[in-house]
């Protein structure tokens, strides 16, 4: 017997009920109290940017421009104290932290991303965990200690280093010296930081790469991939935005240290290219030199620097943040 | 054919893929062979020291890998072989500086440690005085005051951030996070120099130990923040489901069910928070300075702190005033690996249950 | 007869006219390698004994089809004979797997030689995104660093054996992820025949695949065993019955899986010897 279709009346497809819900007054408190939270770091950042701009706005609408283009830092006073002139030149000092900043994450990067290699995929039960461990303990270290390790610790080895790059590769003018001083140069700041950060961004790769889709490993496996084949062609494309965004990270967190520089680094108000020459400076332990003593006028000068720091690690870091974004989800 | 064989001799399990003994001492020649081969090197010619020894050994490890590799089974081999040894070096290296820096402080700093670094104070002596005498009881009574009043500040912004970013999930979710996550950027100086602009020099114009704090809390927030939205998300749906299935409202069920249930992982974003801020120098040199005698009270007067002990002691560059620079930081490294480890069991604990 | 055996008998004989009703293989002379030998192959995860004593001789260019419940541990075999099964940690095994002859557990064996010898196609397809269609193509190749005089003529080959030459001929610089489910994993098939197996395992390819594409592909493994030897693990019974020129039933009663019978296809569906193969292959479990 032949089946048929069995009719149905259309009836017309309704539109969806607004669902809404009116919350308990308990729970409209608890939403407010914990918004209220929520936004205390965007209020705490807002004023960390309201206060310092505010203090130092005098010196920054006076020298203007020149501000970030001078590498002049004096007050004139006359006998009785008064202020007769002052120039506030934060130049040398900004050279001075994206120089150090720099040398840091050339030497930390390729360290840290071949730990991190190492660790996920060639170290394996105990051996594995120690390492992991070890890593995240160093990232707790206290700046003072990397500080002071440096200078009497790391400088004597730095500045034969030093002398040895300046000896072989001194035609190239970043390694050469005018003058034969290499203790508490840029070069020995740059290591002291690199140290700093190799932990930090070993742990950021290291759970990057630790996320390698493992169908796609085990398809390069399958097809006859020694792990390094396959470590360049599945895992590293996969990990690179993860590993740039933590080299980045650590970019940040080198320019804006403050006590292991000034340790280690002879603040000096000249831009220094020379980076195995001791002397240089970077904004945060500029401050720290200066507000000992600073009248009220200098004070104003080192809010400002202040702020121009604030914002440089504020634009890094958000740069950072976009790059992981970016090619995180892409999931390439 | 259906299986009735009677009981076969079932064999013993293997790892045939595992290096075997030979495979291995064939590595560690490798490493033997690089070692000589770089001492003859170093003997030869007129690089000298240890770090040419090294770096010649590293080359040469590479070099006879690679070589051996490209012997036995060919250039996909060899490289493999040779990227294996350099990723191992580099992971060696990274190790290097912990080692020296663990070295170091336990040798220097052992010197330095005597009873009475735990009751005395330095108002009756400087750093230049034997080691014997005085201690840094006012440093750790600051340190102790300041970090409490920073995690008074800081837990429950940290922790109330955490849930609004994952209970309540609200608009401003994605600005609040990157806003922590660029928190956490802030260099601690800033913060200093935010609290001076803010407070001390409109207001207070004196050092004080409650100035520190709250520059402090600015950067335990971040850390606290993270560490504790990471644990919420790990809490499983089904119990707010329960929760709110029973008829609890949202802050019942946050209040008694979630953060309960989460509740070692918050005491480990606590942990992790004091850990971040204990050595923290630099604000602590712009707000609080440090004096030489204990401060109980944190609203006058300068207070002292374990890395401000430190930096003081370093810069009278006397024998006695650089031990005791180095027992201080002895003193601060010890309690951040306790901190440290203290997080760490917590954590485990707490993924076993 | 009740119905439900009337009704299993029925089946039986529709899964073993199947089974006859495919060709008799002539032997071809393009055959590579000489075929792949398991003896007394053992597996255990740590302490967990999930694999015994399993013996197959798959003869130089047959279809060979693992058909089991869930469980009994079809995936793991198929996994040892890669050498694909030692990425577990807890992973161990026993016994012999010969290729050619040889035993590619044998110490001092280069894996990734095997690798290339013996080829692998998943259950979830898993092209790699970051690079295109011909890309893909070429990856076992690129991977294993051997060179190749005529790219396009063999990136043409391997999408035509697999079946999709004429789907993305024009789209070769595409990126690999774009395609259907089913087009991705005749990608993968083609890229596993790139670098010339002698043997290829397939983990219930088509699982994830509507039944269009499961037909295009088992075309494709028609065609492939003309040259290789062809090793297919299916919970689709009728999928074995059309496909494979023997079949293993595999189970496990709770302990380690066996190997229960091993036969050629028409024999096990229209007249195994093993009741519990019986009571499978009828439908009466599983």
């Amino acid at each position: 017997m032949a089946t048929t279709e069995i009719q149905r009346e259309r009836r017309p497809i309704p539109s969806p009920r607004t669902i809404t819900t009116e919350p308990r007054l308990s729970d409209k408190v608890f939403r407010g109290i914990v918004t209220a939270g929520g936004l205390s770091s965007l209020v705490i950042l807002g004023l960390i940017a309201i206060f310092l701009l505010y203090q130092g706005y005098e010196v920054l609408v006076e020298e203007g421009f020149s501000f970030i283009t001078s590498s002049t830092w004096e007050v004139i006073t006359d006998e009785y104290g008064e202020v007769q002139s002052y120039s506030f030149g934060i130049a040398a000092m900004v050279v001075g932290t994206l120089l150090c900043a720099l040398i840091a994450v050339v030497v930390a990067v390729p360290i840290a991303v071949a730990s991190a290699l190492f660790i996920t995929f060639y170290a394996q039960g105990r051996l594995k965990s120690f390492l992991v461990a070890v890593i995240d303990l160093m990232a707790a270290f206290p700046s003072i200690l990397f500080g002071f390790w440096g200078f009497f610790i790391l400088m004597p080895k730095a500045e034969y280093w030093a002398m040895l790059l300046n000896k072989y590769l001194g035609w190239i003018p970043l390694f050469a010296v005018d003058d034969r001083i290499f203790t508490r140069s840029p070069f020995l700041a740059g290591l002291v930081l690199a140290t700093m950060i190799i932990p930090i961004t070993t742990a950021i790769a290291r759970e990057v790469f630790d996320q390698t889709p493992l169908d796609r490993v085990q398809a390069a496996y399958a097809l006859g991939a020694t792990k390094w084949a396959m470590i360049r062609n599945v895992a590293i494309p996969y990990g690179r935005g993860g590993v740039v965004g933590g080299a980045m990270l650590g970019l940040g967190r080198a320019m804006g240290e403050t006590v292991a520089v000034y340790t280690v680094l002879n603040i000096v108000y000249q831009i220094n290219w020379q980076i195995l020459f001791g002397a240089g400076g970077n904004v945060a332990s500029l401050i720290l030199l200066k507000f000992g003593e600073a009248k009220p006028l200098e004070i104003k000068g080192l809010m400002a620097a202040g702020f121009a720091l604030f914002v440089l690690t504020l634009l890094v870091n958000f740069l950072a943040d976009f790059i992981v974004r970016k090619t995180g989800s892409k999931g390439r | 054919m259906s299986i009735n064989t009677p009981e076969k001799k079932v064999p013993s399990p293997q790892k045939p893929w595992k290096p075997s003994v030979a495979e291995r001492s064939q590595s560690i020649a490798v490493g033997v062979l690089a070692a000589l081969a770089s001492i003859a090197v170093v003997a030869l010619t007129p690089m000298k020291g240890l770090l040419p020894f090294l770096i010649l050994s590293g080359i040469f490890a590479i070099i006879i890998g690679y070589l051996k590799g490209l012997i036995g089974r060919g250039s996909t081999t060899a490289k493999n072989n040779a990227v294996g040894v350099l990723l191992g070096l580099g992971m060696a290296i990274a190790l290097i500086p912990i080692a020296s820096i663990l070295h170091t402080t336990i040798s220097r700093g052992y010197k330095g440690l005597h009873w009475g670094l735990w009751v005395d104070d330095m108002s009756l002596n400087t750093s230049t005085d034997p080691i014997a005498e005085g201690g840094l009881y006012h440093a750790l009574i600051g340190t102790l005051i300041m970090v409490s009043i920073a995690l008074v500040i800081a837990l429950p912004l940290g922790i109330l951030t955490a849930v609004y970013l994952t209970e309540i999930k609200g608009r401003f979710a994605r600005p609040v996070k990157f806003l922590v996550q660029a928190m956490s950027g802030v260099p601690s100086i800033v913060a200093g120099l935010f609290i001076m602009s803010a407070i001390v020099y409109p207001i207070t114009k004196t050092f004080s130990g409650l100035m520190g704090a709250l520059a402090l809390s600015i950067l335990m927030i971040p850390t606290i923040a993270r560490t504790a939205e990471e644990v919420l998300l790990l809490i499983p749906n089904d119990l707010r489901e329960a929760g709110v299935a029973l008829g609890g409202t949202q802050w019942r069920t946050v209040a008694m069910v979630v953060l309960p249930a989460a509740r070692s992982g918050l005491v480990t974003a606590m942990i992790l928070g004091i850990a971040r801020v204990i050595g923290e120098t630099a604000p602590i040199l712009l707000v609080s300075g440090g004096g030489d005698a204990v401060n109980y009270n944190p609203f006058t007067g300068p207070m002292g702190s374990l890395p401000f002990y430190v930096w003081k002691s370093f810069f009278f560059g006397t024998e006695e005033a650089t031990t005791r620079g180095w027992a201080g930081l002895l003193v601060l490294l010890s309690f951040v690996i306790v901190l440290f480890f203290l997080a760490r069991t917590l954590s485990s604990r707490k993924v076993r249950r | 007869m009740t119905s439900n055996q009337e009704t299993s008998s029925a089946s039986q004989s529709a899964l073993a006219s199947v089974a006859a009703a495919r060709s008799t293989k002539a032997p071809s002379a393009r055959r590579l390698g000489t075929g792949l030998e398991a003896k007394g192959v053992h597996a255990w995860f740590g302490s967990n004994h999930v694999l015994s004593d399993i013996s197959i001789d798959f003869a130089s260019g047959s279809v060979t089809a693992l058909i089991g419940p869930s469980g009994c541990g079809k995936s793991t075999f198929i996994r040892t004979l890669n050498r694909m099964h030692e990425f577990i940690p807890t992973a161990a095994m026993a016994g012999e797997v010969l290729l050619d002859g040889k035993d590619i557990y044998a110490p001092g064996t280069d894996v990734t030689k095997i690798r290339l010898k013996i080829g692998m196609v998943f259950q979830k397809p898993n092209p790699f995104p970051s690079m295109t269609i011909g890309e893909n193509v070429m990856s076992g190749l690129r991977l294993a660093q051997l060179k190749t005089s005529n790219k396009d003529d063999l990136i043409e080959e391997c999408l035509q054996r697999a079946g999709l030459w004429n789907e993305v001929k024009d789209r070769l610089d595409e990126y690999g992820g774009a395609l259907s489910g089913g087009q991705q994993q005749r990608l993968c098939i083609a890229r596993s025949l790139a670098v010339s197996p002698h043997v290829l395992l397939m983990d219930e390819p088509c699982s994830a695949l509507d039944p269009g594409s499961t037909l295009k592909i088992e075309d494709t493994i028609a065609e492939l065993s003309e040259t290789m030897t062809i090793i297919i693990v299916t919970h689709n019974m009728q999928q074995a019955a059309r496909v494979s020129d023997y079949t293993a039933f595999f189970l496990s009663d709770g302990g380690p899986g066996e190997m229960v019978e091993y036969g050629k296809t028409s024999d096990i569906f229209s007249n195994p010897r093993d009741k519990r193969t019986e009571n499978y292959v009828t439908g009466r479990f599983g």
